[in-house]
């Protein structure tokens, strides 16, 4: 045979099978998940906002495109930075919850406990707040009245001040009756220490209690689904709960705020930064037996429902015990529990072993999670 | 939760799939097609193949109503959404089905009312509570959710409620397997059958598939032991040359099906001469329209639609997933084109798409996890 | 199409025979049993929820029944794992 026939016949790809062709495919989605995010609608519409996939998209292809900056790069709930000799972290969230009023708190409560969690998950201890409000004209004074009180009692049991702030009213019809929007500042103790990049094969995955609680509270507030449940919201200001974990178990890789998204957005997040497969045991993810009936009849997963004063751990596995009771010890986290570990392989991947015994993949929605009949 | 959590114990499960293997003849291969996407959706979620031996297949097959609705019927529903005073009403399934110009969620961003809602009832109280709107369903779904439509007609007749309309896309299931029985590249051993649709029309009407084509069907729950029995009950009857109808879902299902429920949509609707469906093209007998009678109630008497056929873009390959042709990830397009965030088609946009489930709970590879946690420590 | 939970029947409206108030895991919702009005349900009957609506009731001695024969595939899978384990050659 001539060598030119030779090369020939090594060209030619030898018969494959069905799994090394599905693996190609799977390869083949790896590199174009990888590849720079752009959004492709030309209207924002609700899916941005969900804390899903479009809204990730939307927030690389059009705000970490324009603001660039290593301070911003990571995407923590807060940015970590160094300043004459003090390591401080900065937050900010917006929130627009409709009903205002809701069985377990209200849009006041959110607005502290947000930002405050945001910061005592990035190992800070949470200091001063603005608040920042959108009113829309009309709108009862008698209720923002309600409102405030809220936000100076959650402050108070927060420890933090709202320093600076700011009002606005629009016209009747914008708004839904009262937008707020709040930014905190913490003083770090130890700054570099926590990120969800550092999550490492070995590590254990802990959440401080029973998952969805404050989303499905809010669906079923809303009233268009007519179902009643003994469900409250969860919010709560987890920084007494952090700081106990800190002091028990130094080595805390990473922790995050359990809100839209779900805790299913919050392993992703880990699985992607730190480039580790996550594996969670279905049996071991806490939820209470009203969040699971209501997100059984509606047909959607607890793992992509909010919450508010619940928080993801990641820490080194030879300390998971001790975070574990440290986070019991806490009021709030009485129903902490290991729910999975991190692995290497396959990474980026979040895998999860059903109650039933098989396994199957968790990934980021698009958008909500949206009621289905099928 | 009771008659959901006694049918997912995993004891039980593996007892099943031990002997589902037992019962495989060496060298033989075995295909099931699943026909409803709640089957789909509980297989992947649930990741019950992770049961089942090698030659074992499972093929999803075109019962998934939010699928099979054309784009063009999509486009009829915002242009009907755009007329002044619509409020229309919608389940969550079809909120990002695309058109061709967009799904609900982009129509709303330009300023159309497209609400979800959880039941045609719930559309029906919003229309009284809102006399100045005219309120429209959309309707879709087997025969499983037509008789709620139908219900819900009779009420607004009954209450006289004059600003409530449906727009009807309901399918019917036996058209649609009679389209996979009759199509040349498929080869099945069995099927597993519709549960819930099952409890509307019976088990009868899929004695024909037994008797006229040889295979067997096994009407089957919607909890991963359901499933997994079902496949058993197949894999016997094959093992004894048997082709039959069984009711593995016999604690919700009826053999002879709902009555009141048939008479309910007989009476406020019939069957449409023909129906396109996605994929699988205009099929006969397959698809409910409003009753003349009930003119009042039928959206598509009160508003006029273009009803302009949009052809599936050429990179679709949705019409071979749906006959179970193909499987998801051997579509050209799947995962880099058509991704759950920009779907081309909607066996990736439904939840209960084999692609959209392929996509959000089996896209990894079974052999690297398997060694993965064979290496892992259990450290739970 | 599938989404079908099983709910257990808390009340039947007194105004509105056809509608009836349904328990999942505690969570509560009114529905329509007018497809069941061949049998209408009685407080304490389980039935299938989909969209709002009741589709069938649920026998609960099939349920026994497709219970007893998973329990019982179930006993002689363990039943034959004894064995096997017993069985080892010394």
């Amino acid at each position: 045979m001539s060598t030119s026939e030779t090369e020939r016949r090594s060209r030619i790809p030898l018969p494959i099978t069905a799994s090394e062709r599905e693996q190609q495919v799977l390869d083949r989605i790896d590199k174009a998940r990888k590849r720079r995010a752009k959004v492709k609608e030309e209207r924002v519409t609700l899916s941005h906002g969900a804390g899903g996939k479009a809204t990730q998209t939307l927030i690389e292809a059009v705000f970490l495109d324009a603001f660039r900056n290593p301070l911003l790069e990571p995407l923590e709930d807060a940015a970590e930075f160094t300043t004459a000799g003090t390591s401080l972290a900065f937050t900010t969230d917006s929130y627009v919850v409709s009903p205002l009023f809701f069985p377990g708190g209200d849009i006041g409560d959110l607005a502290i406990n947000g930002t405050v969690n945001d910061l005592a998950v990035s190992g800070a201890k949470p200091l001063y707040l603005s608040a920042g409000f959108i009113l829309e004209e009309g709108f009862p004074i008698e209720d923002l009245s309600r409102i405030v009180e809220s936000m100076k009692a959650a402050a108070a049991v927060a420890d933090v001040q709202v320093v600076t702030g700011d009002t606005k009213v629009v016209q009747r019809g914008k708004a839904d009756g009262c937008y707020i929007n709040t930014a905190g500042v913490g003083v770090v103790e130890h700054p570099g220490r926590l990120g969800v990049a550092k999550a490492e094969p070995g590590d254990a995955i802990l959440v401080s209690g029973p998952i969805g609680d404050h989303g499905v509270t809010i669906m079923l507030a809303r009233g268009e689904l007519d179902i009643e449940a003994d469900l409250e919201s969860d919010t709560a200001a987890v920084h007494g709960m952090v700081a106990g974990l800190l002091a028990a178990v130094p080595g805390v890789r990473a922790m995050r705020d359990a809100t839209r998204g779900g805790v299913a957005t919050i392993l992703n997040e880990i699985a992607k930064a730190a480039d580790v497969a996550v594996v969670v045991d279905e049996k071991a993810v806490p939820v209470r037996a009203e969040v699971r009936g209501a997100s059984e009849l509606l047909g959607i997963d607890p793992l992509y429902v909010a919450s508010e004063g619940r928080i993801v751990v990641v820490v080194d596995g030879a300390d998971a015990q001790d975070a574990l009771a440290a986070l019991r010890a806490h009021p709030l986290g009485t129903g902490a529990a290991i729910v999975g570990r991190v692995a290497d392989d396959p990474p980026g991947l979040v895998l999860l072993n059903t109650a039933f015994g098989g396994t199957r993949i968790v990934d980021l929605l698009v958008g909500d999670p949206l009621p289905r009949i099928c | 939760m009771r008659f959901v959590d006694e049918f997912r114990d995993a004891d039980k499960a593996r007892a099943l799939s031990a002997k589902i293997t037992s019962l495989c003849e060496p060298g033989r291969q075995y295909k099931f097609m699943e026909v409803c996407g709640g089957h789909t959706h509980t297989i992947y979620k649930h990741g019950l193949e992770d049961y089942l031996p090698e030659s074992v297949t499972l093929v999803h097959g075109p019962g998934c109503p939010v699928c099979v609705i054309p784009m063009g019927r999509i486009d009829d529903a915002i242009h009907i959404a755009r007329r002044p005073g619509v409020l229309m009403t919608s389940f969550g399934d079809m909120m990002r089905v695309p058109g061709s110009g967009g799904n609900f969620f982009d129509s709303n961003a330009e300023g159309t009312n497209i609400r979800m809602v959880y039941s045609p009832l719930d559309s029906l109280k919003i229309a009284r509570q809102n006399p100045d709107l005219r309120v429209v369903f959309m309707a879709i779904g087997f025969e499983t959710t037509t008789p709620s439509t139908a219900m819900t007609v009779l009420r607004a007749a009954r209450e006289g409620i004059g600003n409530f309309s449906v727009f009807g896309n309901h399918v019917t299931i036996i058209p649609a397997i009679k389209a996979i029985l009759d199509s040349p590249d498929l080869r099945l051993d069995g099927f597993i059958g519709p549960g819930h649709v099952s409890t509307v029309i019976g088990c009868r009407p899929y004695e024909f598939i037994a008797r006229d084509y040889g295979k067997p069907v096994v009407v089957a729950g919607f909890e991963p032991l359901d499933i997994l029995q079902s496949i058993y009950l197949l894999m016997v009857q094959l093992a004894e040359n048997r082709s039959e109808v069984e009711n593995q879902y016999s604690r919700v299902v009826p053999w002879d099906g709902n009555v009141v429920a048939l008479k309910a949509i007989n009476e406020v609707m019939e069957l449409r001469p023909y129906f396109e469906w996605r994929g699988l093209g205009f099929i006969s007998h397959s698809a409910m329209a409003v009753r003349e009678k009930y003119a009042e109630f039928d959206a598509e008497r009160i508003f006029e639609i273009p009803g302009v056929r949009v052809a599936d873009p050429k990179a679709c390959q949705c019409g071979e997933v749906l006959k179970g042709v193909l499987k998801p990830w051997e579509c050209k397009v799947f995962g880099t084109a058509c991704t759950p965030e920009t779907p081309i088609g909607t066996c990736m946009v439904s939840p209960e798409g084999a692609c959209a489930a392929y996509y959000n709970f089996g896209r990894f590879s079974r052999k690297r996890v398997r060694e993965a946690s064979r290496h892992e420590h259990v450290g739970n | 199409m599938c989404l079908g939970i099983p709910g257990e029947i808390i009340e039947i409206s007194e105004d509105h025979p056809d509608l009836a108030k349904v328990a999942v895991s505690g969570v509560k919702r009114t529905i329509n049993i007018g497809l069941l009005d061949d049998d209408p349900p009685v407080p304490g009957d389980w039935i299938l929820i989909h969209v709002g609506f009741a589709l069938s009731k649920i026998d609960e001695a099939e349920a026994k029944a497709s219970m007893d024969f998973l329990e019982s595939i179930g006993k002689a899978y363990e039943d034959e794992l004894a064995a096997l384990r017993e069985s080892r050659i010394e």
